[in-house]
């Protein structure tokens, strides 16, 4: 039993990591440009199909990471140069409805492009097999995504706390008037930072790759749990992104299964199935409405 | 005075009239298939022009929408199943459900601002969702099918499917006088001021929230009644009827036919229906016309459909200049 | 109201002019099936299948032209219902098949039934409709769902496996498929998982399987979620430290992806595709000639589909309009020679028909496949038919 709670901690806190690195981007993007972004979901989508594709042609997984980055980055550039640029000044519901049509051309336009059954991403060789944390045995690719997160964690924290560019971000996101009165160069900063959190959806992309489905659609609930991780942790705020990923990677992985398990002990295995993952997947949300209740602008807002 | 009531009133009388003939033409002509695609497409009208009042008129962007169309569905679904054969009390229930439902979750949204109103709106939407998906006894994932039509009474018979396209054609009808009436108030302004400045209402005396709230309330009974129209119509029901996707599809609906303007629900749900109709039969890939589409009313035509004349002539000066 | 009073008899017309039957001069055949996402593999092979099928029968079934259309269902019960709508109303088609999953089938058979339009069923074959619901209008050619599973629980009972645990999806199918083991399984079936349909991350169930200490595990995870287990077990360090075993149909279809994760996993069907008759022998060359791969067990179902059309027509001399004679026609299935060998149907039009155990093995060629080990059941039949009205 012990060994079943530790592993399940273990997932949660790998998948807390990738939702980080989700929701860094969007929350800046959001927090900086007051920018509703849908289709950060299909950035993240891209950046797993350029993986895939790079790595096939590659022959090897880490080439493939390393040429989705910038494949990725120049994609989400482009869009934003020709298409997002303009509909900053707009209102969220232009946002929304832009972000929406996104959505729905990019999910189309990797099916053209790639076709309509998933492409394969499989973890290197070298880290395909487990290795014993004392009694448990974990996948070792699990673990160097949990390790490669933090430490980009750690590495935009640096980056917006202790460089100038992370000043500018830092203002931008606290007041955005004042940071333009203040001479900060504005088109620039936005394009940059967007560009950076293509980035590091395109890097949760491809190491989230090798587990899931590279298809058409893959970031569309990956989405909805960034908003939630953005609203809970705060708009605009890295530390926010971290707290909330945690907050609900846990949540999520505990409700799915502690619940099947709980409820399995009173009902029946396909009855406490369905009904413990509906709840867990409730969970989350759950959580984020009482968070607004009790914090309107969520945890960690960087305007307050 | 009379000629301009005349002119706005023509295209809805024409409309109708093409609609109350439809069926007949459809029948004679064999392609009464068609018949089918007009009743969900005037079932999505009623839905769409719910959101538009919270959207178009009140300025509310709410994602999550589509939660109370499929509780009204739900609603007709799970009495059905328990053997309501009364349509009335099945629509009476619709309306309940989903206009309690709103005011729950209009509640809470209403608390919050910009984003996180997106937000939060979102997230009750997907708990709604996410309830129907787990409720195994009902279908769950896999929908629930209705055992029957519940019964209108009346004399005439709700199965026959002409039958069934004139009783919806009335709730469309009547739907919209109501809604015309409604944005045609006191309330209906006052809602639009809101939408403009809020602050400026809310210092002139205006308790915003109530008005916002009650809109929320208004927008979900309407949205239930659509949602148990279509549960009969496809004698099924399933929850991607609540899924964020959903919402998602009632909004480009709302912002194709035109924000804030009466007829925007219904040029809206058939600009996206028949879109859809016709272009999945010619492509294999046809969402991505459908965004395509979408951004260019984003960009160039924001007044969607309704605005399609000051959008030409905008396009006609622009060039002549 | 004076517009219906006028209508009645314009109606009453129109509805006598086509109760007169006109002699079909061809034969619709709407493949509705899921040609999209994670799960459409199987889709996408018997759509191949059945365009191979048609082709070499030169588009014709049974002599009569032959018009196929082929629609993707997305894996969505909701949009299969409008689709088949389409199909059924405005196409107008005379016989359905295509459909993979048990959900989406159960969200369309209504529809056709009450228009009264043929369903042979390429794949899905819910307990549903083997018994209760059963329908002169629906013909299962491949199995009733439990059959696979059935199967395993007898080969498991026959190794010895004492203490089993079992994963199956939360849908139809995934019910059938664990009360199928359960009525052949004579152990212990120690832990039962039921992750969503469409869940693709696994390491909830790994760790429980993990830590339920059992001999063996039984699986049941169609598409991409079977690809995903796989690969997410052996990351986990499972893959040889028990024992695994599937169903026919998957195995067939992963075996080309991820065949070195799945050598020496036994899997039970009805067909393989190293089996010793002259159809199947036809039937594995033409296809692997034609797409490059050897075909999977969704395959051969879709293959036979055609197979068993092509001689139902022939019998009713190309007059499919008369229902009944045609449903008698394809339940009687006189002349077919299906690429599993022999072949029949119950009364309640599900196959009766042998189980198989296989094994991933890889060929001198580099290549996975399929091997026969050996039969698990002979002339099984299913256990829904007792509840069955018909005949």
């Amino acid at each position: 039993m012990s060994t079943l709670i530790l592993e399940q901690t273990l997932n949660g806190l790998q998948f807390s990591v990738t939702l980080f690195l989700i929701a860094a981007g969007l929350t800046l993007v959001f927090g900086v440009m007051n920018f509703v972004n849908l289709a950060h979901g299909s950035l993240f989508m891209v950046g797993a199909y350029f993986a895939a594709w790079f790595a096939g042609m590659a022959g090897s997984f880490w080439l493939g990471l390393l040429c989705a980055l910038p494949a990725t980055a120049a994609v989400g550039v482009a869009l934003e140069v020709l298409i997002l640029r303009r509909l900053y000044a707009k209102d969220h519901m232009v946002h929304v409805l832009a972000t929406f049509a996104l959505i729905l051309i990019f999910n189309d336009l990797v099916r053209i492009v790639w076709g309509p059954l998933p492409l394969p991403l499989n973890m290197p060789a070298a880290l395909s097999g487990a290795i014993n944390l004392g009694p448990v045995p974990y996948s070792s690719f699990r673990l160097v995504i949990m390790l490669v997160g933090s430490l980009v964690g750690v590495l935009l924290w640096l980056l917006v706390t202790r460089t100038r560019m992370g000043m500018w971000v830092r203002a931008g996101a606290n007041n955005r008037e004042m940071a333009v009165a203040m001479g900060v160069n504005v088109k620039q900063l936005y394009t940059l930072v967007f560009g950076f959190g293509v980035v590091l959806s395109a890097l949760a992309g491809a190491m989230l790759g090798p587990f899931v489905a590279v298809e058409a659609g893959m970031g569309d609930d990956v989405l909805i749990l960034a908003f939630v991780v953005v609203v809970i942790g705060g708009i605009g705020s890295v530390q926010g992104a971290a707290a909330g990923a945690l907050i609900v990677g846990v949540v999520d992985t505990l409700g799915r299964t502690a619940l099947p398990a709980l409820l399995g002990s009173l009902l029946s295995p396909t009855v406490a199935s369905s009904l413990g993952a509906a709840l867990g997947s409730m969970m989350i949300y759950l959580v984020m409405v009482l968070v607004l209740f009790w914090r309107p602008s969520g945890l960690f807002p960087a305007r307050t | 005075m009379s000629t301009t009531s005349l002119q706005r009133v023509w295209p809805w009388a024409l409309g109708l009239a093409l609609l109350v003939a439809f069926p007949w033409v459809a029948l004679a002509g064999g392609f009464d298939f068609y018949t089918g695609v007009v009743i969900r497409l005037m079932i999505f009208a009623i839905a769409a022009s719910s959101l538009n009042l919270i959207l178009g008129y009140g300025g509310m962007v709410s994602f999550g929408h589509a939660a109370f169309f499929g509780l009204g569905a739900y609603a007709a679904g799970i009495s059905v199943t328990h053997g309501l054969d009364n349509i009335w009390l099945v629509w009476l229930l619709a309306c309940l459900v989903g206009g309690l439902a709103a005011l729950a979750v209009g509640f809470v949204a209403t608390r919050t601002r910009g984003a996180y109103f997106i937000m939060i709106t979102l997230a009750m939407g997907q708990l709604f969702y996410y309830l129907f998906v787990g409720l195994r006894q009902y279908g769950g994932d896999d929908g629930l099918r209705l055992p029957m039509r519940p019964g209108l009474g009346l004399g005439l018979d709700i199965t026959r499917e002409v039958v069934f396209y004139f009783v919806v054609l009335v709730w469309m009808v009547l739907m919209h006088v109501m809604l015309a009436r409604l944005v045609g108030s006191r309330f209906g302004l006052a809602l639009e001021a809101i939408r403009e400045n809020e602050v400026r209402m809310a210092a002139v005396g205006y308790s915003t929230r109530r008005y916002r709230l009650l809109a929320f309330a208004v927008a979900g009974i309407m949205a239930g009644l659509a949602g148990s129209l279509l549960a009969v119509h496809n004698q099924f029901v399933s929850p991607k009827m609540l899924h964020w996707s959903q919402s998602g599809a009632l909004m480009i609906m709302v912002a194709l036919g035109g924000m804030g303007r009466l007829q925007g629900g219904i040029l809206g749900a058939t600009a996206l229906l028949l879109l859809e109709e016709v272009l999945s039969s010619h492509f294999e890939y046809w969402h991505i016309y459908v965004g395509l589409v979408l951004l260019v009313v984003v960009f160039f035509a924001p007044d969607g459909l309704s605005g399609l004349r000051l959008t030409a002539k905008r396009l006609v000066k622009g060039n002549e200049s | 109201m004076k517009a219906l009073r006028f209508a009645s008899p314009l109606l009453a017309a129109l509805a006598m002019m086509s109760a007169q039957v006109q002699a079909a001069d061809n034969i619709k055949v709407g493949v509705l099936t899921t040609l999209s996402g994670p799960a459409s593999a199987p889709g996408i092979d018997q759509r191949d299948a059945i365009n191979l099928a048609m082709k070499l029968l030169g588009n014709k079934l049974g002599g009569l032209p032959a018009e196929l259309i082929t629609v993707d269902d997305q894996f969505s019960p909701d949009a299969a219902k409008q689709a088949a709508d389409r199909l059924l109303r405005r196409d107008k088609i005379d016989v359905l098949t295509g459909v993979i999953y048990s959900n989406v089938l159960l969200a369309v058979v209504p529809s056709a039934i009450a228009n009264k339009t043929i369903v042979v069923s390429s794949n899905a074959g819910p307990a549903a409709i083997a018994g209760k619901e059963c329908s002169p209008y629906f013909f299962s050619a491949s199995w009733q769902n439990d059959a696979t599973h059935e199967a395993a629980g007898k080969y498991m009972t026959d190794k010895g496996y004492k203490r089993v645990a079992l994963i199956a999806p939360n849908y139809p199918a995934g019910k059938d498929s664990a009360a199928g083991f359960k009525r052949f399984f004579k152990g212990e079936l120690v832990a039962e998982m039921y992750p969503k349909l469409g869940q693709l991350d696994f390491a909830a169930e790994i760790a429980q399987v993990r830590s339920a200490n059992v001999d063996a595990i039984y699986y049941f995870l169609p598409g991409g979620m079977g690809v995903n287990f796989t690969k997410q077990y052996a990351a986990a360090g499972m893959s040889n430290k028990i024992a695994r075993v599937f169903q026919a149909y998957d195995a067939d279809q992963q075996m080309l992806t991820i065949g070195e994760l799945i050598e020496g996993v036994v899997n039970t069907g009805q067909w393989s595709s190293d089996m010793d008759n002259e159809a199947n022998k036809r039937f594995v060359t033409e296809f692997t000639k034609a797409y490059g791969r050897v075909p999977s067990m969704y395959a051969s179902q879709a293959w036979d589909v055609v197979g068993l059309l092509d001689v139902a027509v022939r019998n009713v001399g190309g007059k499919i309009e008369d229902r009944e004679a045609f449903i008698a026609a394809i339940h009687a299935a006189k002349g077919f020679k299906s690429v599993r060998g022999d072949f029949r149907f119950g009364r309640n039009q599900f196959p009766i028909q042998n189980q198989y155990a296989r094994v991933v093995t890889k060929g001198a060629d580099g290549k996975y496949q399929n091997r026969m080990v050996g039969p698990v059941m002979k002339d099984h039949g299913d256990a829904y038919i007792g509840e069955c009205a018909m005949k």
